[in-house]
């Protein structure tokens, strides 16, 4: 059988919170401290040696181990956080593990941001040779790919302007254009093609997938974006608070993630003490569930008053805060309406998912009495949860990211006979 | 075709297998050179002018204070020329050592995006200064001609010698500042005024002589040692002393050794805390 290509065993990677946090320490606070308490910088010097010290650690990998055998195309997907990045930055060799051992065969090229050391000085003929350097190519190579990368860039006219006259659509294309010619036998790229105009990201897609399939290359891919994901990669491992939770099947995995409750609520609202104290509805919890692959909206609460005037519901906004809608307990036909208790009440709601796009939705908890009063009014520090929301863009093939809108719908077409 | 294996394992210290890492990636440091020689004279009128014009004029200053209106002994030499090839590769170690410093900080956002031996920003760096001097040199030639000096054939052997030395100190001293300058960014505070000091105590604008039987305790300063050097083989100023050159030579080592061994030990984190 062949041997794999990358082989990762029990990788780890440790930060020390404190370090991060400062950024950078000033020398002079240092001294000053060794002066002020030379005896306490003497303890705390002798417990870090001895490894007493009680610095706060984070690993933000833990344990890793998989194999990959050449040629698959792998897309590594999580939170924000979860660790992806560090991983990626491990095998690029940027930063080392600090624990376990990777064994690579064959040259490495890594993708982590688009441009690296590009100079805004410099003319787009020149940053394609030292941006192409920079990532590890040679020169005889750039030479014989020049007439190419700057063709897929489309920017003929401007190759002798220095890039700081380059709109930024120019910019990225450049810049993932001479990208896109290495040729490593594995490839790391970083969530890079979230920038750049649609029409270039499609370019983009396709040029990978060329890559892949007719070249053979192994790809290592992080991204957000779920149809990329799914249009791309055959494997897929999905990292969960720096542990690797499951490798597998593109499929399977993105199923499992996006099904995960824990990886779409970024945020639960409990009623801590006497908040929102009114005669009518007391709010107590505030959260998503979901349920055979269902979003849910749940407003838990203690009813102090049943009257048929009160509507309990929520309001939920997209990242530029517009209202998308309201939506209350009496929204469908009075024989539907749930019957509200005294005291405890969960009552819960589908959330739309078919219509919402993929991002960030801002949900309110709001109450009023029909018509008359706001128990709890929306926009005024009332309950609020967020929630990261990524739509599974499978229905259609042309259909592979987010899409412009504030909806993001799978409608039905035909022709007319 | 050559099979390319790549362990990748939490960081040990100093390998020769380093070395031979810098050597292969050499198209890249030659890109790096390249890139700030390139930069550094975009949108400027006189160009790499500027390399010959900055210790042109030191010296006409020099020359006219210290030399014609002070009357700082110049061991027999014009002042202008004595001071000359005191400041050609006085300005070679200052501005390299600088630069190198900054060198990490300067290109982070290329560190903590792609992988190649960090050492190339350095050595880059360095470059790129000694590609200044050798312009900045032609002025000296220019004198050595107008005064009528002609360097012996040891002079014209040695001078080689001394910018390895030279070298070696700028890196040495530079990479070990350049770690420290990742963590504390102190660094680029002090040291410019660390460099004016050193300028005083290194005889450039003055000949080593003039401290009588304690000079050897500059020697040290291996700046000092490549100064009166370069004076004694091409001026002919005094006898080339060779013990003071094997002490420069020493000392630079043991600089390179300890900037190096920092250089390697921080190595590893630059990317996390940078």
């Amino acid at each position: 059988m062949e041997q794999p290509i990358i082989t990762i065993k029990g990788i780890g990677k440790k930060y020390n919170i404190t370090h991060q946090r400062g950024g950078y320490v000033a020398l002079r606070d240092v001294l000053t401290n060794i002066l002020k308490s030379p005896l306490n910088f003497l303890k705390y010097k002798a417990k870090e040696i001895v490894g007493l010290d009680k610095k706060e650690e984070f690993w933000a990998l833990r344990d890793i181990n998989f194999t990959v055998n050449k040629g698959e195309v792998i897309g590594i997907i999580g939170r924000n956080g979860a660790g992806k990045s560090t991983l990626l930055k491990i095998l690029s060799q940027i930063t080392p593990p600090t624990t376990g051992e990777i064994k690579i065969h064959g040259r490495v090229g890594s993708l982590l941001e688009v441009g690296t050391g590009f100079h805004p000085e410099l003319t787009g003929r020149e940053n394609i040779f030292l941006n192409g350097a920079i990532l590890g190519m040679k020169k005889t190579e750039i030479i014989k790919k020049f007439d190419e990368i700057v063709k897929f860039a489309d920017i003929e006219k401007f190759l002798d302007t220095p890039v700081k006259h380059y709109s930024s659509g120019m910019y990225v294309r450049l810049a993932f254009s001479v990208a896109a010619h290495m040729e490593p036998d594995i490839l790391i790229i970083d969530e890079v093609l979230a920038v750049g105009d649609v029409e270039f990201q499609k370019k983009c897609l396709g040029k990978m997938e060329d890559i892949t399939k007719k070249e053979g290359r192994t790809i290592l891919f992080v991204s957000h974006n779920m149809g990329a994901i799914g249009q791309l990669c055959d494997k897929t491992m999905l990292i969960e608070n720096g542990k690797l939770i499951k490798f597998g099947k593109t499929d399977e995995v993105v199923e499992k993630y996006l099904s995960d409750p824990k990886e779409v609520t970024l945020e639960r609202w409990e009623n801590e003490g006497d908040k929102f104290n009114n005669e009518y509805f007391k709010p107590e919890k505030f959260y998503i569930s979901t349920e055979e692959g269902e979003i849910f909206v749940n407003l838990e609460g203690e009813i102090r008053k049943t009257t048929p005037d009160l509507t309990i519901g929520y309001a939920i906004y997209s990242e530029d805060n517009t209202l998308l809608y309201w939506s209350y307990q009496t929204d469908s036909k009075e024989s539907d309406w749930p019957e509200l208790k005294m005291g405890g009440n969960l009552i819960k709601s589908k959330l739309p998912t078919e219509i919402l796009n993929s991002g960030i939705y801002k949900l309110e908890l709001i109450a009023s009495l029909y018509f008359k009063e706001w128990i709890i009014a929306p926009g005024k520090d009332n309950p609020t949860i967020f929630i990261n929301f990524s739509k599974i863009f499978d229905k259609s093939k042309y259909w592979v990211q987010k899409r412009p809108g504030a909806l993001a719908i799978s409608n039905k077409w035909e022709i007319k006979k | 075709m050559k099979e390319y294996v790549t362990v990748i394992k939490p960081k040990k210290l100093f390998s020769f297998a380093d070395l031979k890492e810098v050597w292969d990636y050499k198209e890249l440091l030659y890109f790096f050179t390249w890139r700030d020689l390139k930069v550094r004279y975009k949108q400027t009128a006189i160009g790499v002018l500027w390399a010959v014009f900055q210790p042109f004029i030191t010296m006409v200053v020099f020359s006219l204070f210290f030399g014609a209106l002070l009357k700082v002994p110049s061991d027999g030499v014009p002042y202008p020329i004595f001071v000359y090839t005191g400041l050609l590769f006085w300005q070679f170690f200052s501005t390299a050592l600088s630069d190198t410093s900054n060198v990490l900080i300067v290109n982070q956002a290329i560190i903590t995006k792609v992988y190649f031996p960090r050492l190339l920003l350095p050595l880059s760096t360095v470059a790129t200064k000694f590609i200044d001097f050798i312009v900045a040199a032609v002025i000296l030639v220019g004198m050595m001609i107008y005064y009528g000096y002609t360097p012996n054939l040891i002079g014209l052997l040695i001078i080689p010698l001394l910018l390895l030395i030279t070298f070696m100190a700028s890196v040495g001293l530079g990479l070990f500042l350049a770690s420290i300058n990742v963590k504390y960014r102190d660094v680029r505070y002090v040291l410019p005024f660390f460099i004016q000091i050193l300028l005083f105590v290194t005889p450039v604008i003055y000949p080593a002589g003039i401290l009588g039987k304690y000079s050897w305790i500059l020697a040290l300063n291996p700046m000092m040692g490549v100064i009166q050097s370069a004076r004694a083989a091409l001026l002919g100023t005094t006898v080339l002393n060779w013990l003071l050159v094997s002490i420069s030579l020493f000392a630079t080592a043991s600089i390179l050794a300890i900037g190096i061994y920092t250089f390697k030990k921080t190595e590893h984190y630059f990317a996390d805390i940078i």
